[in-house]
C-alpha cells in the first residue's frame, strides 16, 4: 500500500503529502507524474511529481484542495495508506545544455515548477524565475525558489505581496531588461500558460509547458488526454506532458478540460457534505 | 439417439426494452435441461472440424460429451486442459467465424450451440466446484508477464501449471486488461474476470498492479536485477486512432476506450463513483465503427439513455463485429446507419459536439483485404444532428515498451516483430496479443499466449 509518511498544510487549501513508493521514487525525474487514486470508487486523478526520495523511497506531491477527489484526500492523515499511486508517468523535462532559463510558475504549479527549476540550475543553467499566486495568503516554496534562482519575481494578483499583477508583465519586464532565454519553461493554469506562451512568441524564444489535460489511464491506452499540438492530436500521458507552448491549440485544450466542471462542483459539494454530517 | 432438431436452443435473455436500461448481463445462460439438449445435438463425428476451429484447440465433442453424461465438472476440466479462460471464452468468443464454423451441423440448419455449451460448464463450475485448483512443485524459473489481459493471462496460467514461478505485471489499477476496462459487465461480469484472476492466484501466480513497465521499471532490468529469466509481453491494444477529420478534439468526442474505461473500469454509470461522463439522457451519439467495442460503446450509450446510430463505412454484411452483438444491438434499439462515413465533426459556440457531417458511400472492388472497398458517393453529403461522437476504429500498440526496451524490432505500425514461436527480436523476450497484431479479439490473444508459454518453456527447459 502507498502510505502516507508525512502530510505537512502549506496553506489551508495546498497540502503536501510524502507518499511511500520506492519503486516510483527510484525512477522519478522532474517534469513526470504519477496518477492516485483515494479510495475504492475514487477517480484516477493525475498529479505532477513536486520531490522525491530515492533513498527513503518516498515521492512527494503538492495538492491543491479543489474537488471531490482532492477533498477526500486533504481528509487523508499520515499513516493513512492510498488506494492506487501509480508513475511515473510521461516523459522528463529536458533540462539540459542550457545556459540561461526562466521558469514561470503560477499557484499551485509551483509546486512542480520548483523541480524543475532546481534541475535546469543543476544542470549549470543560469536560472530565473517568475512565481505568480492570488494573494499573500497562497505563496508557497519562496525560500526553495530564491535558493536556487538567480533572479526571483513574486507576483500576486491583488498586490499583497510581492509586485501587484500577472506573471505575464513581470516575464515582459525581464524581456524588456535585455534578458535573453534559450528557454522558458511555465507551468500553472492552462490560461496562464497561453498568455506565457503568447508572450514569448514575438520574441521566438522556445517555450515549454507541462499540460494537464483531463486523464484517465495515463498509460498510452483510452486517448483522453489528446491536445492538438501543431495541428496534430498529442496524447499527453505519452508524448508529454511537455509541450511547445508555440503549437498548442490553446483555446480548445481550455474548453476540453472544463468538459465536466459542473459534474466536479457537483461532486465535491456532495463530498464536503458527506464530511460535515460526519464531524456532525 | 442424438437430437436431430436444425435449430440451436435459444439462450434465454433479458427482454431488450429492459435491459437497455441497466448494465446487468444480457444473456442469461442455458439451463441444465437446454444444455442437456443442446449436447445431444453433436454427433461426436470423427473429424471433429470444430477443434481446428479454435485458436486454442479445446476438446469440443469431448467435453460436450460429458455433457451428455451429466459430468458437467468433466466437461470443465476437459475445456481447462486447453483453455485457462472458459467463463470468459463462453462468453466473447466469435464462434460463428470459429468452432461453429465448421460444425457439420451447419450444413443443413445451424451448428451446435458450442460457445453457450462452454458457458454452461463454466458457470456450472464456477458455481459448484470448490476445488482449489491444484498449486504445481515450483521449478524456480522466474518469468514476468506484462499486461493482465487475456493473452497475458492464458500465458500465466499454463507456465503456472508447469511450475513456473510467474509475476503479472499490470499498468492499472485491476487487472483482467481489455476484459474489464473494455468489455461491458452486461457482456462479461467483472465477477467472472475477477474469479478466473483468483483461480490463477490459488495457483501461485503473483499479479502485480500499478505497475507501468517501461517507465517505474524496464524489461532489461526485470530481467538483470530482478532475476526474470524471461519475459512475455502482452501489453495489449495501445493508443486509439482517429480519422484526422476536422472537429475531433471537441468536447463530447470520445474515443471508445475512453468512453468505455470510463465505464467499465471507473464505474461512471453508478452515481457512487466519482468518475464523470458525460451524461447522454435525451441525447443522441454516434458511434463511428462497426466492431466488437464500436457495439460495445453504442450499447452502453443506449444504457446511458442516448439515441444512439452507429455509423460505417460498408454494409452490413461487412460488419466485423460478433454476429450476436449486433443482433442484440439492432433488439435494443439501436440504429444501424452503414454505408456511411463521417467527414467532419461540428461544434457549437462552446466548442460541444452539435452535428457529424457524413458521406454516403458505396462498394466498389475488393481491396487487400478482400473485402469490398467502400467508396464515396460525391456531392452526398449531410448533417447528423448528434451531441456525441465515439470513435471506435482500433487501436494502435502502446508505444511505451518499445520505447524503453533496447533491441525491441516492431513493425511500421508499431506492433512487436515476432518468429512462428512468438519470439521477438531479443532473447528471452517473447510477445502476443494485440501488441503483436494491433486490435484483435480475446481468443486469439489467449491462442497467442499459450503459444508464447509453450516456447517459453521450450526456451528455459532447453537451457
Amino acid at each position: 500500500m502507498y502510505r502516507i509518511v508525512r502530510k505537512e498544510a502549506l496553506k489551508p487549501t495546498v497540502i503536501l503529502y510524502e507518499i511511500e513508493a520506492p519503486m516510483i521514487a527510484k525512477k522519478a525525474e522532474p517534469g513526470q507524474f504519477i496518477i492516485l487514486r483515494v479510495d475504492e470508487m475514487g477517480e484516477r486523478i493525475p498529479i505532477t511529481i513536486h520531490d522525491f526520495d530515492r533513498e527513503k523511497g518516498t515521492v512527494t506531491i503538492i495538492v491543491q484542495t479543489i474537488g471531490a477527489t482532492t477533498e477526500k484526500l486533504s481528509h487523508k492523515q499520515e499513516g493513512d495508506c492510498l488506494q492506487d499511486f501509480v508513475g511515473p508517468l510521461g516523459k522528463p523535462t529536458e533540462t539540459e545544455g542550457k545556459k540561461k532559463v526562466c521558469v514561470v510558475g503560477g499557484g499551485v504549479g509551483c509546486a512542480i515548477a520548483y523541480p524543475v527549476l532546481k534541475k535546469f540550475h543543476d544542470c549549470g543553467a543560469e536560472v530565473h524565475a517568475v512565481v505568480g499566486f492570488k494573494n499573500k495568503d497562497l505563496v508557497i516554496l519562496e525560500d526553495k525558489f530564491r535558493a536556487v534562482s538567480s533572479v526571483l519575481k513574486i507576483c500576486t494578483d491583488d498586490g499583497s505581496y510581492g509586485q501587484k499583477g500577472l506573471v505575464t508583465q513581470a516575464l515582459q519586464e525581464l524581456l524588456d531588461e535585455g534578458n535573453v532565454y534559450d528557454e522558458i519553461f511555465a507551468i500553472g493554469p492552462m490560461i496562464m500558460m497561453k498568455f506565457v506562451s503568447k508572450t514569448t512568441e514575438p520574441y521566438g524564444i522556445p517555450t515549454t509547458v507541462s499540460m494537464s489535460p483531463i486523464m484517465i489511464d495515463g498509460t498510452g491506452m483510452c486517448g483522453g488526454c489528446r491536445l492538438t499540438v501543431g495541428g496534430e492530436t498529442k496524447f499527453a500521458c505519452v508524448d508529454g506532458p511537455d509541450f511547445d507552448g508555440h503549437q498548442v491549440d490553446w483555446d480548445l485544450a481550455v474548453k476540453r478540460n472544463q468538459m465536466y466542471r459542473d459534474f466536479e462542483l457537483r461532486k465535491h459539494e456532495e463530498t464536503c457534505n458527506l464530511f460535515k454530517k460526519e464531524v456532525m | 439417439m442424438p437430437n436431430m432438431s436444425l435449430k440451436k436452443n435459444e439462450m434465454p435473455s433479458q427482454d431488450p426494452n429492459v435491459r437497455n436500461k441497466n448494465f446487468l448481463e444480457v444473456a442469461l445462460g442455458y439451463t441444465e435441461e437446454q444444455a442437456l439438449d443442446e449436447a445431444a445435438r453433436c454427433l461426436n463425428c470423427k473429424n471433429h472440424p470444430c477443434v481446428g476451429g479454435c485458436p486454442v484447440n479445446v476438446k469440443i465433442p469431448e467435453f460436450i460429451k460429458k455433457i451428455t453424461e451429466h459430468d458437467y465438472e468433466g466437461a470443465y476440466q476437459v475445456i481447462h486442459e486447453t483453455s485457462s479462460l472458459p467463463a470468459v471464452c463462453g462468453r466473447v468468443c466469435p464462434q460463428e467465424s470459429q468452432c461453429e464454423k465448421y460444425c457439420v451441423r451447419g450444413i443443413k440448419g445451424e451448428p451446435v450451440g458450442i460457445g453457450r455449451l462452454e458457458r454452461f460448464v463454466a458457470d456450472w463450475h464456477n458455481e459448484h466446484s470448490t476445488e482449489q485448483p491444484a498449486r504445481p512443485a515450483s521449478n524456480g524459473h522466474k518469468v514476468a508477464i506484462i499486461g493482465s489481459g487475456p493473452a497475458g493471462l492464458t500465458c500465466a496460467g499454463d507456465l503456472a501449471k508447469k511450475g513456473y514461478d510467474v509475476t503479472v505485471f499490470e499498468a492499472l489499477h485491476l487487472a483482467g486488461g481489455v476484459l474489464v476496462y473494455g468489455i461491458p459487465e452486461f457482456r462479461l461480469p467483472k465477477s467472472i474476470v475477477q474469479k478466473e484472476v483468483d483461480g490463477l492466484k490459488a495457483m501461485g501466480v503473483k499479479v502485480e498492479t500499478n505497475m507501468v513497465i517501461g517507465r517505474v521499471c524496464s524489461i532489461d532490468e526485470l530481467m538483470e536485477e530482478y532475476g526474470f529469466e524471461a519475459v512475455f509481453i502482452g501489453s495489449g491494444a495501445g493508443l486509439p486512432m482517429f480519422m484526422h477529420i476536422p472537429g475531433e478534439n471537441l468536447k463530447g468526442v470520445y474515443s471508445a476506450n475512453e468512453f468505455l474505461t470510463r465505464i467499465n473500469l471507473m464505474k461512471a454509470y453508478r452515481a457512487d463513483s466519482d468518475t464523470p461522463i458525460m451524461d447522454l439522457h435525451g441525447k443522441k451519439v454516434a458511434v463511428v465503427g462497426g466492431g466488437n467495442v464500436a457495439m460495445d460503446a453504442a450499447r452502453c450509450s443506449k444504457r446511458l439513455g442516448a439515441d444512439v446510430y452507429v455509423v460505417y463505412r460498408r454494409g452490413m454484411e461487412e460488419l466485423p463485429a460478433r454476429k450476436e452483438e449486433v443482433e442484440h444491438a439492432i433488439e435494443e434499439g439501436i440504429i444501424f446507419k452503414t454505408l456511411n462515413n463521417p467527414v467532419k465533426i461540428n461544434g457549437d459556440s462552446e466548442d460541444r459536439v452539435s452535428s457529424m457531417t457524413c458521406i454516403e458511400m458505396e462498394l466498389g472492388e475488393p481491396d487487400a483485404s478482400g473485402r469490398r472497398r467502400p467508396v464515396e458517393k460525391p456531392g452526398s453529403e449531410f448533417d447528423l444532428s448528434v451531441d456525441a461522437v465515439i470513435m471506435s476504429l482500433g487501436t494502435s500498440p502502446n508505444p511505451l515498451i518499445k520505447s524503453t526496451t533496447k533491441g525491441l524490432e516492431v513493425n511500421k505500425k508499431g506492433g512487436i516483430i515476432v518468429n512462428e514461436d512468438g519470439l521477438t527480436s531479443r532473447e528471452g523476450v517473447y510477445a502476443g496479443g494485440d501488441a503483436v497484431t494491433g486490435a484483435a479479439t480475446v481468443i486469439l490473444a489467449m491462442g497467442a499466449g499459450k503459444l508464447g508459454a509453450k516456447s517459453i518453456d521450450e526456451y528455459l527447459m532447453g537451457k
